[in-house]
C-alpha cells in the first residue's frame, strides 16, 4: 500500500471526498498511535484540530488555496508562535518563538494545517538525528537504522505515513540525506529562493528551507508556495518566480545530463553504484543524453564546508547567553559565570565541537590559514561546476557513500561522519539546487538514494528530470513493509 | 596542525564554554584529528583566487526607514530568564 500524495489528497479535498478536519484527524490518529515507534515528532500541534476546522469553512466558501486542507510537518528549527521551537537542543527547551517564520506564514496563507514540529540533529548539526536532546529518531524502514539527518524528524514521519509532506532544511545535505535513507523526494532550493526569516541560523550563507515528500510532484507544490522574495530576508532573491505546472511530464528529449566517474569510484557501496548506472539508463531510455566526466575539486568540498559552516555557527550561536531566552542556570555567581553555565550546559557535545572549530578557524593568526582558504577553496569548487553546467543541463549523483547506518555506529568517530557529507555539501557553498530522490533498494531492504544537481535557478527542469523519472519507475511508491503488516 | 591543550582552553575561552577535564581532552584530539584532515586543503593554490564569502552575488539592501508595527513587551519578554518593570533583568555588569 503506498502512501496518499499532497496532490491526491488535494484532488479528494476539491471533489468534497474528504475535509481538513478528517484528514488531519487521521493523520493526528497516526502519529498518536504510530510515533512511539519512530520518535520523528518533538511537539504534535494541538491546535490542528481547530485549524483544519476554519480551511474547512474556507472550502465551503469556495477559497480553493494552492494547498488547502493538506496536513503538514514543519522542522523544529523553524519558528512557529503557537508551538515550542527547541533545535531538538536543551538550551531552547520550551522556547516560544515571538513570530512565525515566513515559510509558516506562507503555508498558512496556503491552507495548510501544521501537523506538528519535527525531530532533528541538534542545531541541524549532524547527519543522524542523534544528536538530539529529545532522543533518536528511527528509521520506518528498519527502526535499528538511522533517519539520517539532520531533518531525520521530518523524513522519518513522511516515510511512516504520519504526514504526507514537510519542511526539513538543508546546510550541507541535511533534506536530501534523510530522504535517501528514508526512500523519499526532496529539494534542496537555490540559495535565496525561499526566506530564512525564522529559520534558527546555523550557516547562514548555507542554510535553505525545502520540501520533503514521496513525489516531485508535491515536493514542486511545497516549494511553489513557500519560495520567494522577503523583505524580511535581505539575502532572498527578487523575480523568484517558480512555475512548475509545465515541469510535470515525461519529456525530457535531448536533455543532457552529466554523470561524474570519480563520484562512483572508491568509497561508494556497490549497491548504490549499481542503483545510479541503473537510473542512468532510465533516462537514457526517456531520451536524455547521459555523458560521464571529471567532476574536480571533490576531495576539497567537505573540508572547506566544514571550516566555513563551522565559523558561521559559532558566530550564529554567540546569541545564546542564557538571558533573553533559552535555557537559564538554576544558579550562578555572576554574569560570566551565567553565560558560560548556560551554554556549557545548554549544548550538546557535537554542537560545542562545532562552535570550537568554527572559533578557532575565526581566531586572529588562523582566520587567514582556515577560515579565508576555506571561501578561496570555495569559489574554485564554484569555477568547477559553472564549467560542468556549461555542458550539462544536471549532475547525476550519488547522495550518501551508504544506506543508513545502524543507531549507534557514527558519532563515536566525529571526522568519519563529517566524511559521509562527501557527495552533499558542495551543492550548499556554490548556492545550486539538487533534487534528492529514491532509485532502488540495497539487499538488505534498506532504500538508495540519488540526487540531481543543476544550474542556479534550474528548479523547474530538475523537477521535470525527477517526475519523468518518477512516472516510469515505482520506487518512490514503496513503503515500509513492516506498517503493511499492522 | 597539533591542537594542544593550552590552544584548546584558549579558544574555549573565546568560545565562551566551560569545558570538562573529559571534555578538554576529548576536544582536543578531535580538534586535532579534524584539522590535521583540513591541511588537505593546501595542496591547492589559491594565491590568485578571490574568497568567495557569499553566492547570491546580493548587496547591501537597503529599505526606507519607516515605522512599522513592533513585537508586543510581552512576547518578547516570555522566555526570559527574569523581568523587572517589563525589562530583561541581568545580572550586574559594571562594578
Amino acid at each position: 500500500m503506498r502512501e496518499q500524495t499532497a496532490k491526491e489528497l488535494r484532488e479528494k479535498l476539491a471533489a468534497g471526498e474528504a475535509t481538513a478536519c478528517g484528514l488531519t484527524k487521521q493523520y493526528l490518529a497516526k502519529i498518536a498511535a504510530g510515533d512511539a515507534a519512530y520518535h520523528a515528532f518533538n511537539t504534535v500541534n494541538e491546535a490542528a484540530a481547530a485549524r483544519a476546522a476554519a480551511v474547512d469553512k474556507q472550502l465551503a466558501a469556495g477559497l480553493a488555496t494552492p494547498l488547502a486542507g493538506v496536513p503538514i510537518a514543519i522542522k523544529d528549527n523553524i519558528a512557529t508562535e503557537d508551538m515550542p521551537t527547541t533545535c531538538s537542543s536543551k538550551i531552547l527547551e520550551g522556547f516560544m518563538s515571538p513570530y512565525n517564520a515566513t515559510v509558516v506564514e506562507k503555508l498558512t496563507d496556503a491552507g495548510a494545517v501544521i501537523l506538528g514540529k519535527t525531530n532533528m540533529d541538534e542545531f541541524a548539526m549532524g547527519s543522524t538525528t542523534e544528536t538530539s536532546y529529545t532522543g533518536v529518531t528511527k528509521n520506518p524502514w528498519n527502526t535499528a537504522k538511522v533517519p539520517g539527518g539532520s531533518s531525520g524528524g521530518s523524513a522519518a514521519a513522511v516515510a511512516a505515513g504520519l504526514a504526507p509532506v514537510a519542511l526539513g532544511s538543508d546546510t550541507g545535505g541535511s533534506i536530501r540525506q534523510p530522504c535517501a535513507y528514508c526512500g523519499l523526494t526532496g529539494i534542496k532550493p537555490t540559495y535565496g529562493a525561499v526566506s530564512r526569516y525564522g529559520l534558527l541560523a546555523y550557516g547562514s550563507s548555507l542554510d535553505q528551507i525545502g520540501p520533503i515528500a514521496h513525489t516531485a510532484a508535491d515536493c514542486a507544490a511545497v516549494l511553489q508556495v513557500i519560495a520567494g522574495y522577503d523583505e524580511k530576508d535581505s539575502t532572498s532573491a527578487k523575480n523568484v518566480n517558480f512555475d512548475f505546472s509545465t515541469a510535470l511530464h515525461d519529456n525530457i528529449a535531448g536533455k543532457k545530463i552529466g554523470l561524474p566517474r570519480n563520484y562512483l569510484g572508491e568509497g561508494l557501496n556497490a549497491e548504490i553504484r549499481a542503483g545510479i548506472l541503473a537510473a542512468a539508463e532510465q533516462f537514457a531510455a526517456l531520451g536524455a543524453e547521459i555523458e560521464e566526466f571529471d567532476m574536480p575539486m571533490m576531495d576539497y568540498a567537505v573540508p572547506a564546508y566544514y571550516i566555513i559552516a563551522s565559523a558561521e555557527a559559532s558566530s550564529n550561536l554567540s546569541r545564546y547567553d542564557g538571558i533573553k531566552y533559552g535555557y537559564h542556570p538554576e544558579s550562578f555567581s555572576d554574569l560570566e559565570d551565567l553565560y558560560l553555565s548556560a551554554r556549557s550546559e545548554g549544548f550538546g557535545p557535537e554542537v560545542k565541537r562545532r562552535i570550537m572549530l568554527g572559533t578557532f578557524a575565526l581566531s586572529s593568526g588562523y582566520y587567514d590559514a582556515y577560515y579565508q582558504k576555506a571561501l578561496k577553496v570555495r569559489a574554485l569548487i564554484r569555477q568547477a561546476f559553472d564549467a560542468a553546467f556549461d555542458k550539462y543541463d544536471a549532475i547525476l549523483s550519488p547522495v550518501a557513500p551508504t544506506t543508513a547506518p545502524n543507531l549507534g555506529e557514527s558519532l563515536s568517530d566525529p571526522l568519519a561522519m563529517y566524511l559521509s557529507d562527501i557527495y552533499t555539501v558542495a551543492i550548499n557553498l556554490v548556492g545550486i539546487p539538487a533534487i534528492s530522490l529514491p532509485c532502488g533498494f540495497d539487499a538488505a531492504g534498506m532504500p538508495i538514494g540519488m540526487q540531481l544537481l543543476g544550474a542556479v535557478w534550474s528548479e523547474e527542469k530538475l523537477v521535470n528530470l525527477a517526475h519523468a523519472y518518477q512516472m516510469h519507475t515505482d520506487w518512490h511508491e514503496q513503503t515500509p513493509t513492516h506498517k503493511e503488516a499492522e | 596542525m597539533e591542537i594542544d591543550r593550552k590552544m584548546v582552553e584558549y579558544v574555549a575561552e573565546l568560545a565562551k564554554l566551560r569545558l570538562s577535564e573529559e571534555e578538554t581532552e576529548q576536544m582536543q584530539q578531535d580538534l586535532t584529528k579534524v584539522l590535521q584532515y583540513m591541511d588537505v586543503l593546501n595542496q591547492l593554490d589559491t594565491a590568485s583566487v578571490e574568497p568567495l564569502t557569499h553566492v547570491s552575488g546580493v548587496e547591501n539592501v537597503f529599505r526606507a526607514d519607516k515605522a512599522a508595527a513592533s513585537f508586543g513587551r510581552d512576547k518578547i519578554l516570555q522566555n526570559a530568564i527574569a523581568v523587572e518593570d517589563g525589562c530583561f533583568k541581568v545580572p550586574q555588569t559594571v562594578e
